[in-house]
């Protein structure tokens, strides 16, 4: 099963012409500013579920590096989610330490079990390795469960939402919001840096042709297993902003769906575009929730006729709609 | 030895259900080149429209067999529908459109007959068969017998028919099937309906030991994509010899191991698959995939 087939995802984009490229910034500025006014409006539960979309859009950005840039296919990132949370949880219960040191260190667990997980995951492509992860994301609830001495096994663990530290007029909510905001941007400009630059390319060498990579003397198996490494390293942080949020973990909220969900915020959002991760956990944040309002009888199916739509009207994804949109109204425009 | 036999007896029987999902899905691939995460929720659905004839006066075989024929018609409805407009995008443009498709059986099942559990009438006698010590339910016999047959059938409808070769012609190479005369649109949608008839068959055969319920066959499924993995999904009767595998495995590991009992049962099967793929990378009966450099 090829997973991102190449026609479906450019490889290199041409350097954006700078015109283009001032736009773009300027908009993202926009889009940023935009971002934090929205704090001062909203109410206590929508800011609670953007703080969310910035935890799911990292997820997302996380496993849009190993899907879209290199061509692995997961249906176990709600493992390493819960592995993140699960272990900010348990610094702070247990051993309280601030919850600041946690978020870094749900990302080293993560990129160190991530890592490890994508050694044996080597051997194994598309469906095979489909299985593969899936397992692992159907095993952790249960493994969550057995260790219950410090897990605290079904009952989870209630943690408190931290207050806004150098006595920020914020409260938890606000101060929550900002602090997903500002790790979901530095991250997706390291992960932007990242893929442009020569491990970037290397990724989607790999995914295209794994041969002719390794004639160019691309180190196939360590690329592949830092990507693993660092998707989940993604994922993990994601994983504890997001227990943060909730101040509280149970091992049944990471079940096999959350995995699920993660894939379909990925092709929703967009393969291989950092863009499209915002985009994916907008859709999978917000489009239950309206689900619901529409029909209280039988909302997934409301949910399962969007997702359909979408895949109709936008297959290559929110981002790649833009691309092609973008791409025609330059050439519109030069006649 | 008394217990090991019944523990392996019992495997067998529960395997019997997955090898007849791992079936369905491995059909489909075979036909499609694609995994119908859907196919679960499909023969969910045929079971409750059998259920439902049936709770209209409507005999047992007839609404089987007019079950069958409803559920064939309709999965070929569905490829030709809803699979065909994203047919040429990335295979995970697909994979979510099946996901869609899930979700919306499930809630419109859940919606219509309601999440209330219901008993499901089986075909076979009720009285359980004893040899010894061993006691072996005739449903769960029949069951095996079943799928056994659903599998020869298969076979020699892939091996020996002109239509299963144009079936699986279609499916590997769509371009070069196409310039040889083969419909290569109406042969997925073929694969589809056999695909949902086999599901439909698995469903009516599950359904007398889980209960009929809209989430009945998410458990299944997963065990049935495991079967199906393990035994490798280019081959179909692989895919039947993982899903008793994986029973059986099951079965033995929550009995013998003190650690597992029943709650990390589920993660020990999956974890042995793991371990036979990572020697085996393409399933103990599949062909590995060969690529054109």
């Amino acid at each position: 099963m090829d997973v991102a087939r190449a026609e479906s995802v450019p490889a290199a984009r041409p350097a954006t012409r700078p015109r283009a490229r001032g736009w773009q910034g300027a908009g993202l500025l926009l889009l940023l500013a935009v971002a934090c006014a929205l704090p001062f409006t909203l109410s206590g539960f929508r800011l609670f579920q953007f703080s969310q979309v910035w935890a799911y859009a990292i997820a997302v950005l996380g496993l849009n590096m190993l899907t879209g840039y290199n061509g692995q296919i997961s249906l176990g990132h709600g493992a390493f989610f819960a592995l993140g949370g699960y272990t900010t949880a348990i610094m702070i219960d247990r051993w309280s330490i601030p919850y600041g040191w946690t978020i870094p260190a749900a990302g080293l667990v993560c990129l160190v079990a991530g890592f490890l997980f994508g050694i044996p995951a080597l051997r194994l492509e598309g469906l095979y390795l489909a299985l593969a992860t899936f397992a692992l994301a159907l095993a952790v609830p249960q493994i969550l469960k057995y260790f219950d001495s410090w897990t605290g096994g079904s009952q989870g663990i209630v943690l408190s939402k931290p207050r806004a530290p150098w006595g920020l007029p914020l409260s938890p909510d606000q101060w929550l919001y900002f602090l997903g905001l500002g790790i979901m941007v530095v991250l997706f400009a390291l992960a932007w840096n990242l893929l442009r630059g020569r491990t970037g390319r290397a990724m989607v060498a790999i995914r295209d042709n794994p041969i002719a990579a390794a004639a160019m003397g691309i180190n196939g198996p360590l690329y592949k297993s830092l990507t693993f490494g660092v998707s989940a390293c993604y994922t993990g942080i994601a994983g504890a902003l997001s227990v943060l949020a909730v101040a509280y973990v149970a091992p049944d909220t990471f079940n096999i769906f959350l995995s699920i969900t993660f894939l379909v915020a990925v092709v929703i959002g967009g393969l291989a575009s950092i863009s499209g991760a915002i985009f994916g956990a907008l859709f999978i944040q917000f489009v239950p929730n309206y689900a619901q309002d529409i029909s209280k009888a039988a909302p997934w199916a409301i949910y399962g006729l969007s997702l359909i739509l979408f895949m109709y009207v936008m297959p290559r994804g929110v981002s790649g709609s833009i691309r092609v949109l973008w791409r025609r109204i330059r050439e519109g425009g030069r006649g | 030895m008394d217990t090991f036999l019944q523990q392996v007896v019992s495997g067998l029987a529960t395997g019997g259900i997955y090898a007849s999902l791992a079936l369905a899905l491995v059909m489909i691939y075979q036909a499609t080149d694609v995994v119908n995460y859907a196919q679960g929720e499909m023969a969910m659905f045929s079971t409750y429209l059998s259920w439902s004839m049936m709770n209209h006066g409507v005999p047992y075989w007839v609404a089987f067999f007019a079950t069958v024929v409803i559920a064939f018609a309709g999965g070929v409805l569905i490829q030709r529908i809803i699979i065909r407009p994203v047919q040429n995008a990335p295979v995970l443009t697909i994979v979510i459109v099946c996901i869609g498709l899930l979700t919306i059986l499930n809630s419109v099942a859940g919606w219509i007959y309601s999440y209330i559990i219901q008993p499901f009438p089986s075909p076979f006698p009720k009285a359980p068969i004893r040899l010894g010590h061993l006691v072996l339910g005739t449903h769960d016999l029949g069951a095996i017998g079943v799928t056994l047959l659903l599998l020869a059938l298969i076979y020699v409808f892939f091996r020996f028919t002109t239509l299963g070769l144009a079936m699986r012609a279609a499916a590997q190479n769509p371009a070069s099937a196409r310039l040889v005369g083969i419909r290569v649109g109406w042969m997925l949608a073929l694969g589809w309906g056999l695909a949902a008839l086999v599901g439909a068959v698995a469903g009516m055969m599950v359904a007398p030991v889980i209960f009929l319920e809209p989430n009945m066959m998410s458990g299944i499924l997963i065990y049935a994509f495991a079967s199906a993995t393990l035994g490798g999904f280019t081959s179909p009767g692989g895919a039947v010899l993982g899903g008793f595998m994986v029973g059986v495995m099951e079965n033995l590991a929550g009995t013998y191991i003190s650690f597992i009992g029943t709650s990390l049962k589920l993660t020990v099967a999956l974890a042995l698959i793991v371990i036979v793929l990572l020697v085996k990378p393409s399933g103990l009966f599949g062909r590995a995939a060969v690529h054109r450099v």
